[in-house]
């Protein structure tokens, strides 16, 4: 055990990972399958998803009322996520629950019924969850730029999917999935909080080590082939508030360029988890009067993504100036080094940041399994040192080498609402 | 790491032996808590400077002073108070409600002095400067730019108009567009000069550091704050009751989801019948899967991705509302399944189990709500703004096991009539 930390590979290929944490009388489980939207092909995008609601209808032993009533009763808190890399289920209780939780993730990783009727219910809810979606001008925008920047790699489609696909998929497609991609050498479940690991092993091999092996597929990964022009496209729709969406083709989270390109995210776009009032896009877009709001970001994924930066444009300024005064912010970080003092300023923020999350047992078991899908968990415990080394070099080179205009998409979604 | 076979240390919950609360000479009410799990520190707070001392023509002139105070201080301009900040990692913010002016912020322990200097200059000398102010009006317009096609927000907008008729509790507390256009500086400056000020200011601290360190750090940023002219909060109208059934649908054109909130009048936060109430809501369209209006709307006839009651309380009186989004061609199925729902509550109540479930839920989840520094502010909070007492956590499970079937049943009735009910609905 270093650094609290458990790890063990079970039999049957399932990686468990445990946390001890003593500060609350708390334990946070989560189980991940390394399937998520870019698994889905054409005629299946959703799928992932769906299957994931279908995992809260029940088993013989956990009927769906009884499970969540059963978790609640106990004061837990349970939920899930589906992701473009992975599908994760997690269960945060008191620590003299976590018996239930264990019981019911081993359960439903084959029990699970997917009875007709239920996937019929279910259906609709999910179009209802995309309808929801679609009423906001950011999610048509921001899916609209995700399909026109990935025409070859499964990134292509949003993780709710397709209406026509939500419309057709039946059960048996469902249950294909779920029989196909849980599996527990498909799962990492990783745990932290008040617990003893010693024990807490001993009884996840009782619940999980029977569970035979299956025979899991490759990843789908159709390699995106390297962007040639810079893409524009406009969306048009209800309201009266103009955005553009500026997306930069992003490496993987384990490339070498992950890093540098963080330290330059958080001092043109700010510090994830903290305001951005004094990052520099901020300063030349908002402080400058030309949009009303400027942030942006990436994403941690196992292939190459975005970087996405957004733009909600000021009711009296044309948008093509707030793009010019983007470009000219970029030109910067490309021509000249930055201050290393800048670099040191972005690594205190991460630092704070990290503090913070230390705080939530839940937010620790989450980190766990998170990176264990694009890397491994050092990946998390050795982010500070690898922030720390990046130099002003670093940072000026990759400037150069993502913002370019050939590697972006730029989407402007105009509203046909009259003015302000 | 050593073995853990002894019996780790708990954090256990907040009482008054472990919660420190001092009153500043000038009024100021200090909580604090220590964590030394945790190498932060999170602050939160309020005072009296809410919208209820805003006249009718200027709607949101609480919310764009509260919005304004860290543009600029006597001391420092708005891009210096934010790099101080974030070049920490620390973050501090303020809102505005009804009654109140809130503050909430963060930072590692050693940046608490930093944090809490910033926050003495702005609530004591915001300068209001022309140029952020146009920035913020700015931006403030966008905001209700995009509310206006929020079909969630338009319909919970409406239904506060129709529920309170012409209390304070209808208005918008982030104005309207002729409002916020309307708000000079001038407005900003007599309202920050009237309402901010010591009196009645309530700040918790919790987090790594020594309860009485704490309230010394507080004294030193704001124990000299004198405001001789600082106003009392008016009182609140009475409240005319819903006399009919109401329903009204606010259009939003190109919209694929329609918003619906169903509600009636509620309980306010001190009244005795509180807890029997949020027991009943929790049955009603909170516990698991969104309780009953969950099961009904959503499990069972697949109209809605969410669907749920809540029970929101405060100083006056709260609202009893269920909410769904649906697609417009449901609208009338979704009303007529939630209008069914409140009449099987309020003709029967909730069943033996149901009500354990929801006791034994209140219970067991209370470490997990109590888990973060920032979850004991807000507690702590709550515990002052109401009144509970800070042994409320000791009592909590015996206060909440005493609720009994009849209880619920009781205001239920009371406060739920199924044929005076206010509906109101937006979208397409």
């Amino acid at each position: 055990m270093k650094n609290n930390l458990t790890q063990v590979m079970l039999k049957n290929g399932m990686k468990v990972m445990l946390k001890e944490i003593h500060t609350a009388p708390i334990i946070s489980s989560w189980i991940w399958y390394r399937v998520g939207s870019r698994d889905e092909s054409t005629g299946k995008t959703g799928i992932s998803h769906w299957t994931e609601h279908m995992m809260f209808k029940g088993t013989k032993k956990f009927p769906a009322n009884i499970l969540d009533k059963t978790i609640s009763r106990v004061g837990g808190r349970w939920n899930a996520a589906t992701s473009r890399d992975s599908t994760r289920y997690f269960e945060t209780m008191p620590a003299d629950k976590i018996d239930l939780a264990l019981r019911l993730e081993s359960d439903r990783m084959r029990n699970s019924i997917f009875n007709e009727k239920e996937v019929a219910s279910e259906r609709t809810v999910i179009v209802s969850e995309r309808e929801g979606y679609e009423n906001e001008p950011m999610f048509r925008l921001s899916e609209l730029m995700q399909n026109a920047a990935f025409r070859v790699h499964s990134y292509h489609h949003e993780i709710i999917g397709d209406m026509a696909d939500l419309r057709t998929i039946t059960r048996d497609d469902l249950y294909a999935h779920y029989r196909t991609y849980y599996v527990p050498n498909n799962a990492i479940l990783t745990i932290a909080g008040d617990f003893d690991a010693k024990t807490l092993l001993k009884r996840i091999k009782e619940l999980f080590e029977s569970i035979p092996k299956g025979k899991v597929p490759a990843r789908l990964a159709r390699p995106e082939p390297e962007q040639k022009g810079e893409i524009r496209l406009t969306l048009e729709g209800p309201g009266e508030t103009t955005f553009t969406q500026i997306a930069y083709h992003f490496p993987n989270a384990t490339h070498p360029d992950y890093f540098p390109l963080q330290v330059l995210d958080s001092l043109l776009n700010g510090a994830n988890g903290l305001s951005n009032k004094t990052s520099r896009l901020y300063r030349a877009l908002v402080d400058g009067g030309l949009t009303v709001d400027a942030s942006g970001g990436g994403e941690s994924t196992m292939d190459p993504y975005l970087y996405r930066i957004t733009l909600t444009h000021h009711p009296e300024r044309k948008p093509e100036d707030a793009l010019a005064v983007l470009d000219a912010e970029i030109r910067k970080l490309q021509e000249k080094p930055v201050p290393a003092r800048d670099i040191a300023r972005a690594v205190k923020q991460a630092r704070a940041v990290f503090a913070y999350g230390s705080e939530n047992i839940t937010h620790q078991a989450f980190w766990m399994g998170y990176t264990s899908i694009f890397a491994d968990y050092s990946w998390y415990t050795t982010y500070l040192d690898k922030l720390a080394r990046v130099t002003p070099r670093d940072v000026q080179r990759v400037a150069q080498k993502y913002f370019q205009h050939s590697n972006r998409v730029i989407g402007t979604y105009l509203p046909q609402g009259k003015g302000v | 790491m050593a073995k853990t076979t002894t019996k780790p240390v708990k954090s256990s919950l907040p009482s008054p032996e472990d919660v420190l609360q001092v009153k500043l000479s000038n009024g100021i009410t200090v909580l604090a808590r220590s964590n030394f799990n945790s190498p932060s520190v999170s602050m939160g707070g309020y005072l009296p400077a809410g919208a209820i001392f805003e006249g009718k023509e200027k709607l949101g002139l609480a919310d764009f002073v509260a919005s304004s105070l860290m543009r600029g201080t006597q001391r420092r301009s708005f891009d210096a108070i934010y790099n101080e900040l974030e070049s920490t990692g620390a973050s501090l913010g303020f809102d505005s409600g009804v009654h109140n002016a809130s503050f909430g912020g963060r930072a590692l322990v050693e940046d608490l002095p930093l944090l809490l200097k910033l926050l003495a200059e702005s609530l004591q000398t915001p300068t209001f400067p022309k140029d952020e102010i146009e920035r913020l009006r700015a931006q403030l317009l966008t905001g209700l730019a995009l509310r206006a096609q929020d079909t969630a927000d338009m319909a919970d907008m409406l239904f506060e108009k129709m529920l309170y008729g012409d209390h304070p509790y209808s208005r918008p507390s982030d104005g309207t567009v002729e409002t916020i256009r309307a708000i000079t500086r001038k407005d900003m400056e007599k309202f920050h000069r009237l309402h901010f000020g010591p009196r009645g200011l309530v700040i918790a601290i919790v987090g790594g550091i020594h309860p009485k360190k704490a309230v010394e750090a507080v004294e030193r940023a704001l124990g000299g704050w004198q405001v001789p002219g600082q106003m009392e909060a008016p009182l609140l109208p009475p409240l005319k009751p819903v006399r009919k059934a109401m329903k009204r649908h606010h259009p939003i054109a190109g919209k694929s989801q329609s918003d619906l909130v169903v509600g009636v009048l509620a309980p306010k936060r001190k009244d005795p019948d509180y807890m029997a109430a949020s027991l009943g809501n929790s049955v009603l369209g909170q516990f698991g899967m969104m309780g009953r209006i969950g099961d009904v709307v959503r499990e069972r006839s697949g109209l809605a991705y969410y669907a749920y009651s809540s029970l929101n309380t405060g100083i006056g009186p709260g609202s009893w509302e269920v909410i769904a989004g649906v697609n417009p061609s449901n609208l009338k199925k979704a009303l007529g399944l939630i209008e069914n729902e409140l009449r099987r509550f309020v003709k029967h109540g909730v069943t033996k189990d149901e009500l354990a479930d929801s006791q034994a839920n209140y219970i067991g989840r209370l470490p997990l709500s109590l888990e973060s520094n920032g979850g004991v502010v807000s507690a702590l909070l709550n515990i002052h703004r109401y009144d509970l007492g800070m042994d409320y956590y000791q009592r909590y499970e015996g206060m909440i096991r005493t609720v009994k079937r009849a209880d619920v049943l009781e205001v239920a009735q009371k406060y739920i009539d199924p044929d005076r009910l206010v509906i109101a609905t937006s979208g397409p």
